[in-house]
């Protein structure tokens, strides 16, 4: 450790550290633009100006000034101030004066820090330069006049994103910060530029002039529009949720998020079920809750428990999967499926279906193989983690799968599952990269259990960690990379066929007269029995609900209390920011109401009740946000066997990253982006 | 201003290297140590540049050529913008067969550049900077010191200085330049580089002084 003296305070920071986070480390704010914990020092800005004694006369940009033993650093001395007074003032030389009607405003670091070191006036008499706007993509506004250039988006999409596309042309006078050819940004995750900015030049594109930051209600909460489960602020002014930002989590999402969790949240607001709604001849109609309790239960009356059924998509929470999961066992069926696509799993332990190295343990690989999957598209802030831990050196990734632009280089193994047979008797050259690896990892995509072979490809990934070092007590490389909010919450509390009970596809080829989907979109809603009486419980008017002989409006993740099981099987808790729409409640409420109008009343009445259950049925639910890793000390595989591995090649299951559940396929702004990035590229691929 | 490829000018559809250029850009990387090639993006940029000025009278690099030396040295085309646009010798614009750099700062505008400008522009038919010529032979541009002050003011036209001019000058070297002749560059007043004009005026007792 070096030590270092910030304004008579000794501070010991580790060696290789800058001025600027001694100064962090000893309480003392320094003002900066350009410097970002998680990005390159740029030091272009000088906002971070400060004096050290027995160093040449002159202010030091402290974000750029190596600590050295002894050093005695000044951040509040008259030169100091005045060095600041005047690079604030050069910075607004060219920064327009229209805070009033920048959507920056209120949360603006040039704001804030001009009301620390600005003037009254300017003494700039002549013109301001205009910068012209660039294009870049349906979600991030451009103002480019507003730019003081701090490079932090140049850095952030070449570094963080990995789409070199933006720099900074020309110079002087004229420098721009752009694309120079006008392009869209092919990122998933170029909403965290507007984040990045510390002036208004970036800005949210579908919040445009929408809010205030000081009108809003923050609601800290988890995202479930992926199953890496980011941690996410919500904002909302009355019951209008208005925009998602990331929480700082750095085991999840360090502070990024994908812009599909960002962005997807207009979708709140449309297609909405805010009413029950009961087919009468043929016909969709308005009716209330007790209205519709009555049509279920009568239809349900007299239905042998082995022909009822339920469903639960990809949002759902636990608490209401947990009770729809009571309420069927009350009903008498063991009919239950929380997996949609079909996939097959082996829940006879828990490290066979969840990312047992963890998010954060990424960082500690240095090999990683993925097996059919994608995790760009079904997990990008997954992908951004292994970015990170290729840019600090020594990984080697390869894939299984269809080619890849994973922003970082990868082997591309092919795309024929038999290569796994290959790598585990060690024929495949890249066998031994994984012998020789310390911490190897293999990432194995939910998409590619939901093939028709998914058990004995699971059974033949298990086998190849097994035999490559990837599970030793200290160390589990084995990982299933879901993309379904609820799967692993879902796995956890046995929503899955009981004894002699039906999965998905009995059930949907009309093995069951009544079938209860729990916010279930994702099916093939055509392949359930002609005669099925079709509940639908969940909140958008999506393909489920089209087919429903009930409807009933639930709430969505905003909306409600859930507890939510991330792909790593990190248990965390979703709180409710607004109320939900129109005659709509929460969906464990739902089902314990009906529980109650069915005559088989469920023995909760409060949500904290629930969660009791919760914790009785899988102790897992207990540990709330936290995550602790374990070794592997058992190889016995996953029932499946290893050989029996079809030809098939592995196939995408997030086809269209920006429309995968009923959320973002009713929202506009993933409609314009499905246009602007998925759709050229499915014309691309058809040629 | 030239921060953006969009201009009132045609971008070519395609640009490749001929044999000639191929052959200077596998010398110059092999001048790189091994994986450090992104360091021949200037070089480059001046072939390619150089290039087009050998083919269609109008040296400039189009984005497809630096997008060509981006899949060359392995870097993301946005980093060949950037250093093509921040260094001001590098044309991002179509140029004429001869590009005409005026300077105008401080010694050549004290020693009358603004004469040169009026008399390149009369001579040319020019109005402004950045403007080609009808029948592509001309183009002017605004250049700060190009580092030749004592023969001030400086008129470069493509690689080569013009010295000592004055409007008369100007006009007889662009007309010069239009017949297709080459004037030799260097001063125009006919001293020898910088020595003071008509012969030596100090230590002229010395002598090779006197055998001058």
């Amino acid at each position: 450790m070096v030590k270092v003296t910030v304004d008579g305070i000794d501070v010991d920071v580790p060696p290789g550290s800058n001025v600027l986070q001694a100064c962090e480390a000893a309480g003392k704010e320094v003002p900066r633009f350009c410097y970002h914990e998680r990005l390159s020092v740029a030091g272009n800005c000088r906002m971070c100006l400060v004096e050290i004694e027995k160093a040449p006369p002159k202010p030091f940009a402290s974000c750029a000034y190596p600590v050295a033993e002894g050093m005695v650093v000044h951040t509040d001395t008259p030169m100091v101030v005045k060095a600041r007074q005047g690079v604030m003032e050069f910075l607004l030389i060219n920064h327009p004066l229209d805070c009033p009607i920048c959507d920056q405003g209120g949360e603006c670091d040039l704001q804030d820090q001009a009301v620390g070191y600005g003037r009254d006036t300017s003494r700039y008499d002549e013109h301001k330069r205009a910068v012209k706007d660039k294009n870049l993509g349906p979600l991030v506004k451009t103002v480019m006049t507003r730019c003081i250039h701090c490079t932090r988006c140049i850095r952030f999409s070449a570094e963080i994103a990995g789409v070199p596309e933006l720099g900074a042309t020309a110079r002087g006078e004229t420098m721009e910060v752009g694309t120079y050819v006008e392009k869209a940004l092919s990122s998933e995750l170029s909403g965290n530029l507007i984040d990045i900015c510390p002036v208004g030049a970036l800005t949210s594109k579908p919040y445009a002039f929408v809010a205030r930051p000081w009108e809003l209600n923050k609601t800290d909460s988890v995202d479930v529009l992926d199953a890496v489960g980011a941690s996410i602020r919500v904002d909302a002014r009355g019951p209008e949720v208005l925009r998602v930002l990331p929480r700082l989590n750095e085991d999840v999402n360090e502070e990024w998020l994908a812009d599909k969790s960002r962005f997807a949240v207009d979708g709140l607001k449309r297609r909405r079920l805010d009413s029950c709604w009961v087919k009468r001849d043929g016909r969709m109609a308005k009716a209330s809750w007790t209205e519709a309790f009555a049509a279920i239960a009568a239809r349900v009356q007299g239905v042998a428990g082995d022909k009822i059924g339920a469903i639960a998509g990809n949002l759902a929470d636990a608490e209401s999967m947990l009770a729809l999961k009571d309420l069927m066992s009350a009903l008498g069926s063991q009919n239950l499926d929380c997996r949609q696509d079909g996939a097959d799993t082996d829940v006879s332990r828990r490290d066979f279906y969840t990312f047992n190295t963890s998010i954060a343990g990424i960082e500690e690989a240095d090999a990683i193989l993925l097996v059919g999957t994608n995790p760009r598209t079904e997990a990008p802030l997954v992908n951004a983690r292994i970015r990170k831990r290729w840019l600090a050196g020594g990984l080697t990734v390869a894939a299984i799968g269809p080619e890849l632009d994973l922003t970082y280089p990868a082997q591309m193994l092919g795309n024929a599952p038999a290569l796994l047979a290959g790598l585990r008797d060690g024929s495949h050259p890249f066998a031994g990269v994984l012998k020789n690896a310390k911490k190897p990892m293999l990432i194995l995509g939910a998409g590619a259990l939901a093939r028709p072979d998914g058990a004995a490809i699971l059974a033949a990934c298990w086998a190849l960690a097994a035999g490559s070092h990837m599970l030793t007590p200290e160390w589990h490389g084995f990982n299933v990379l879901h993309h379904a909010a609820s799967r692993v919450g879902g796995l956890d509390l046995g929503f899955l066929p009981g004894k002699g009970g039906k999965g998905l596809s009995a059930m949907l080829g009309g093995g069951v007269d009544v079938l209860w989907l729990l916010g279930a979109d994702e099916l093939d809603t055509a392949k359930i029995g002609a005669n099925t009486f079709v509940v639908y419980q969940g909140h958008h008017g999506d393909r489920g609900a089209a087919r429903a002989d009930v409807i009933l409006p639930g709430a969505a993740y905003t909306e409600k209390n859930g507890t939510y099981v991330n792909t790593e099987g990190r248990v965390q808790r979703g709180q409710l920011a607004v109320y939900p729409p129109g005659e709509a409640r929460p969906d464990w409420a739902i089902i314990r109401a009906f529980s109650a109008v069915a005559g088989k009343t469920l023995p909760y009445d409060s949500i904290e009740a629930l969660r009791a259950r919760l914790e009785q049925t899988n102790p897992v639910f207990a540990r709330v946000d936290i995550l602790p890793r374990f070794g592997c000390t058992d190889l016995t595989g996953p029932a499946g066997d290893a050989s029996a591995v079809a030809a098939a090649p592995f196939v995408s299951p997030v086809p269209n990253y920006y429309q995968t559940d009923p959320i973002s396929r009713a929202s506009p702004t993933m409609a314009e982006c499905t246009e602007t990035f998925a759709t050229p590229a499915r014309a691309a691929a058809a040629e | 201003m030239a921060e953006t490829a969009t201009a009132a000018f045609e971008q070519p559809e395609s640009f490749a290297f001929d044999a000639e250029s191929e052959a200077e850009i596998a010398t110059t990387i092999a001048k790189y140590p091994a994986g450090k090639q992104a360091s021949g993006v200037l070089p480059l940029l001046w072939i390619a540049q150089r290039q087009m000025g050998r083919q269609t009278n109008s040296a400039w690099v189009p984005v497809k050529a630096m997008d060509e030396i981006a899949r060359i040295l392995e870097i993301a085309p946005i980093r060949v913008y950037e250093v093509c646009t921040f260094y001001l010798m590098f044309n991002t614009a179509p140029v004429g067969k001869f590009h005409l750099q005026l300077c105008t700062t401080t010694p050549c505008w004290l020693r009358g550049s603004d004469d040169v400008v009026a008399a390149s522009r009369s001579a040319t038919g020019l109005k402004g900077w950045k403007e080609v010529s009808a029948d592509g032979l001309f183009s002017m541009t605004e250049v700060e010191c190009l580092g030749a002050c004592v023969n001030a003011p400086i008129l470069q036209v493509n690689d080569d200085f013009y010295e000592d001019m004055d409007a008369e000058k100007t006009k007889a070297l662009i007309e010069a330049l239009r017949r297709g002749e080459i004037p030799k560059p260097g001063s125009m007043s006919g001293r020898q580089t910088s020595a003071p004009d008509g012969g030596p005026i100090t230590l002229t007792t010395l002598s090779f002084a006197k055998a001058q």
